[in-house]
């Protein structure tokens, strides 16, 4: 028996179009702890969302895994036939889409989207039982039961994410992956989405895998970050040891130089330079060095190892100095 | 050295024909389309026009050989100068009842959408009446009124299509109407027609094209139908609907007769169908599936 | 009971459409170069006779009275007689307007029976032989002429094989060719627009959605995308529904079934306008009852479509 819940080894997932191919990960490592929060924190397209489907297998056709291992609880998942993967989805993992106007059924009552969870994963539940549950739920995320005989369209951006949410967690799942969450909703919306993911955080035991570009949103709610870049990660650790650490990769340190700092008297925030590396060509060494403001030769062409320091791992050749400084 | 143009380079008519030209189903249909029309067009340069009525009962109803490839009906007359004549009504027919339906159904559409208002509220309450009838049946009523006729014909379907192109026209001019691009020239002072010119027609005119394509082979289909009823069109005229039902009777025992004449029917209209197709997807990429 | 309202107002709007329809088509027929007298008398007619009968037939009031009076006996359901069979326009028609109605409706049901599958199956198994073979069929159906195929047909399985009647009414296998060579147009765009259609709705995010709960391949289909695919479909289906009606004339007119087309082309030859008026304002209201009908089954499959407002 693992240690991990969730066991990322080494994953490489690229997606086929007609005149390229398209490389979202490129040999991500991940670990996670049963109920343990991790933020995974990147740019659009540096294959979040890749990795979310991946673990569930639900990558749509082109898409393609094409090496490493996914397990789960020291089972490889990348082994299992869809039977056991059916078993998997929705009861034991379970995700949030990033959009919740468009992730729901729009011909079906949303009390019957989140009871069809209950329906194929507790079928020896009475009929009473399980509506009891999917009541209790709807009150859980803030919605009035009365209102599961309603349709999606009725319901504004923020009540339809609750209802995601319920979709989610009403078996009980040990692994939520939640897929920016609340990057498609108002900003007063995004916080009470973000409370009311504090607050059940709190009553189920689930692990949760938060995926964002909002460093706030992380800060608040997670005990661990992985910062990934091009498909790759480039810094891990506690929150403290990212938000707080000297030694951060210098990407994590642009992410963090884009939040702008109210205590200090700036005229401008820090942008980082360039733009999201191609990710049909991934360039040899390190993904970030054309952007990266320390690059050194050794940056383009080999790709760095990870230093470890305690709970904190950053994968940078800035730091070889200093531990060989330290041998 | 002639330096390649990247895609952005580009302009979006270039695209359309780059992208139609990579469909091979739309040249394929352009090669068919091309083929009848090249014989149908050279039509008196390969049999005289007496050829067609020319009746010569001691060679009745022969098989297809080398001197009648098509073969003859039953009064002896050659199939193949019937077809080839036959055509250039089906084909010169169809495209003249594209060509009014376009012309007055942009007009309609057009003057509804950029004007608005009342105009819009009339003109769209008339074509909606005239919508709401069957077109083979409006067509029937028309000819009810004109009688038989190549040129009644035309127009009795033609009206039955003018409210289908108003209504595509008006909505695409609505749409373009309210465009950033459009606002801006009219910033600038230039005038109702000018923009409608200049910006409105060549931005609207895609989806209309491909209507227009996709349109041009149900009507040649009508066309045909409306011969084989004996309306509009009437024997001995050829046309390729009126020369299967004037060898009805012959067909199960000289198939020849029925099957030469709807083959080149379902050739024509399938040239036209792919073109459009292709066309279609030209304008708009997402749309293919 | 919004769906009865919204019925209800719909029917009243079709009040309008009736009287401009009609307004459109008198304006129309009464164009008709040549005398009608003339033409029903014969040429040997002297002119008294002409003008006796012309003003017998109220032809040489203006136009606009005689509308008027034409739509006062129409409301009290009097279409006049046909000019050149002698016959009751209505009392024809309702006895003729079954057989349409069954042909059509058959051939309806037909194409989507067996469209709507095999859309829906060429769309899951996008790019396998059947879904090569539907676009082949599709093509095929859609550049194929009517009367030619049921011509062919006719004298294939009728004639040559003798698997069917070859014309009439007299026993129901004489209704299968013609509905299956009428459905057959439909039946090429139910199987293209489910297709299509099918295909939006597997790229939804509410289909990953439903992956993601847990649900198999099967019940994917079966109970998220089915009824997602099939709006567009209904919508289909009754557009295609008054050009069902439109070809019927000729499907009608191949085997000799004694429905409104055979009627409506005589009349057309013959240029009788009571039958042809009368004909094409009853199938205008058949056409556009019908569509009210497809709108509220699309209300009932699509939650979002609102009939109140």
């Amino acid at each position: 028996m693992s240690d991990y819940l969730l066991e990322v080894n080494d994953l490489h997932v690229q997606y086929n179009t007609d005149d390229s191919v398209v490389h979202a990960l490129n040999g991500l490592n991940l670990r996670l702890k049963e109920g343990e929060k991790l933020g995974l924190v990147g740019e659009t397209g540096a294959g979040k969302t890749t990795l979310a489907l991946s673990i569930l297998r639900l990558l749509p056709k082109v898409g393609q895994i094409v090496s490493g291992s996914i397990k789960y609880k020291g089972e490889e998942l990348l082994d299992k036939n869809e039977a056991y993967m059916l078993g998997l989805r929705g009861r034991r993992v379970s995700m949030i889409f990033q959009d919740p106007m468009t992730s729901l059924n729009p011909v079906k009552t949303v009390g019957n989207q989140i009871l069809e969870v209950l329906n194929l994963h507790f079928p020896d539940l009475s009929k009473d039982e399980k509506e009891k549950k999917v009541d209790e739920m709807l009150q859980l995320v803030g919605i009035p039961a009365s209102r599961k005989g309603e349709f999606p369209h009725q319901f504004s951006g923020g009540m339809k994410q609750r209802v995601v949410i319920a979709m989610a967690l009403i078996a009980e799942p040990e692994l939520l992956l939640a897929d920016e969450p609340t990057t498609a909703l108002d900003v007063t919306i995004q916080a009470q989405i973000m409370a009311l993911m504090g607050q059940l955080k709190e009553k189920f035991n689930s692990a949760v895998l938060l995926i964002t570009h909002d460093l706030g949103v992380v800060a608040e709610f997670c005990d661990t970050v992985s910062v990934i870049y091009a498909g790759r990660v480039v810094e891990h650790g506690a929150v403290e040891d990212i938000f707080m650490g000297n030694e951060n990769h210098p990407y994590t340190k642009g992410l963090i130089g884009c939040i702008p700092d109210l205590s200090k008297d700036e005229d401008r925030l820090h942008p980082i330079p360039g733009s999201m590396v191609d990710a049909r060509s991934i360039p040899e060494g390190c993904a970030f060095a054309d952007r990266c403001p320390h690059c050194m030769d050794i940056c383009r062409k080999i790709i760095p190892e990870e230093h470890v320091n305690g709970t904190h791992s950053v994968f940078c050749h800035l730091y070889d100095a200093i531990k060989e400084g330290e041998k | 050295m002639r330096k390649k143009k990247t895609l952005s380079e580009y302009s979006t008519g270039e695209l359309v024909l780059y992208r139609f030209r990579k469909n091979k189903l739309a040249m394929l249909g352009v090669a068919m389309f091309l083929f009848v029309a090249l014989f149908i067009l050279f039509a008196p340069l390969i049999r005289p026009y007496d050829t067609v009525v020319k009746q010569n009962i001691a060679d009745r109803l022969q098989g297809p050989s080398s001197e009648y490839i098509f073969g003859t009906d039953e009064l002896g007359r050659d199939l193949f100068s019937r077809i080839l004549y036959g055509g250039r009504i089906s084909l010169f027919c169809s495209l003249a009842i594209i060509a009014i339906a376009f012309v007055s159904g942009a007009l309609i559409g057009g003057a509804a959408g950029f004007f608005g208002g009342k105009v819009d509220t009339v003109l769209m309450r008339i074509v909606d009446m005239l919508m709401s009838v069957p077109s083979a049946l409006l067509a029937m009523a028309i000819i009810t009124a004109l009688g038989n006729g190549v040129w009644k014909l035309v127009l009795a379907l033609a009206i039955g299509q003018i409210p289908r192109f108003a209504r595509m026209v008006r909505s695409s001019v609505i749409t373009l109407r309210n465009m950033e691009y459009v606002e801006a020239a009219r910033c600038f002072g230039i005038s109702s027609m000018k923009i409608m010119l200049k910006h409105i027609l060549p931005n609207g005119i895609g989806p209309i094209v491909v209507s227009a394509t996709l349109t041009l082979g149900a009507v040649i289909l009508s066309i045909s139908s409306m011969g084989y009823l004996g309306l509009g069109v009437a024997s001995p005229t050829p046309e390729w609907g009126t020369i299967i039902s004037e060898n009805k009777v012959n067909i199960q025992y000289y198939p020849y007769l029925g099957i030469i004449p709807g083959i080149c029917i379902m050739l024509t209209v399938m040239s036209v169908n792919f073109i459009g197709d292709g066309l279609r997807d030209a304008f708009d990429p997402k749309s293919k599936n | 009971m919004d769906w009865l309202k919204y019925a209800l107002k719909r029917l009243i709007m079709l009040i309008p459409v009736i009287i401009c329809v009609t307004f459109i088509l008198f304006v129309i027929l009464s164009l008709a170069p040549g005398d009608v007298a003339r033409m029903i008398l014969g040429a040997d007619a002297t002119d008294e006779q002409i003008a006796a009968l012309n003003h017998e037939m109220g032809l040489d009031r203006p136009l606009l009275i005689r509308y008027v009076s034409y739509m006062v006996d129409a409301v009290q359901l009097d279409f006049g007689t046909s000019w050149t069979g002698n016959f009751d326009v209505l009392e024809e028609f309702s006895f003729r307007l079954p057989y349409t109605l069954l042909v059509s409706t058959l051939a309806i049901l037909f194409a989507i029976a067996v469209g709507v599958p095999l859309g829906i199956a060429s769309a899951i198994k996008q790019y396998s032989l059947l879904d090569y073979g539907c676009t082949f069929v599709v093509m095929l159906l859609f550049s194929m002429p009517a009367f030619w195929l049921g011509t062919m047909c006719q004298i294939f399985f009728c004639l040559t094989l003798r698997w069917l009647p070859v014309s009439g009414v007299g026993s129901w296998q004489s209704y299968i060719l013609p509905a299956v060579i009428l459905g057959a147009n439909t039946l090429a765009s139910m199987i293209r627009m489910s297709r299509t259609s099918m295909l939006d709705v597997i790229k939804m995010d509410y289909i990953r959605t439903a992956r993601a709960k847990g649900n198999s391949n099967k019940d994917v289909i079966i109970h998220h995308a089915i009824r997602n695919s099939l709006i567009p479909v209904v919508t289909q289906i009754g557009i295609n529904f008054a050009g069902t009606i439109g070809g019927a004339v000729v499907t009608e007119n191949i085997f000799a079934i004694p429905g409104i087309g055979s009627m409506l082309i005589n009349a057309v030859k013959g240029r009788d306008v009571p039958v042809v008026m009368g004909t094409v304002i009853f199938i205008t209201v058949i056409v556009c009852v019908i569509n009210l009908l497809v709108d509220l089954v699309c209300a009932i499959i699509d939650p979002r479509i609102d009939l109140a407002s």
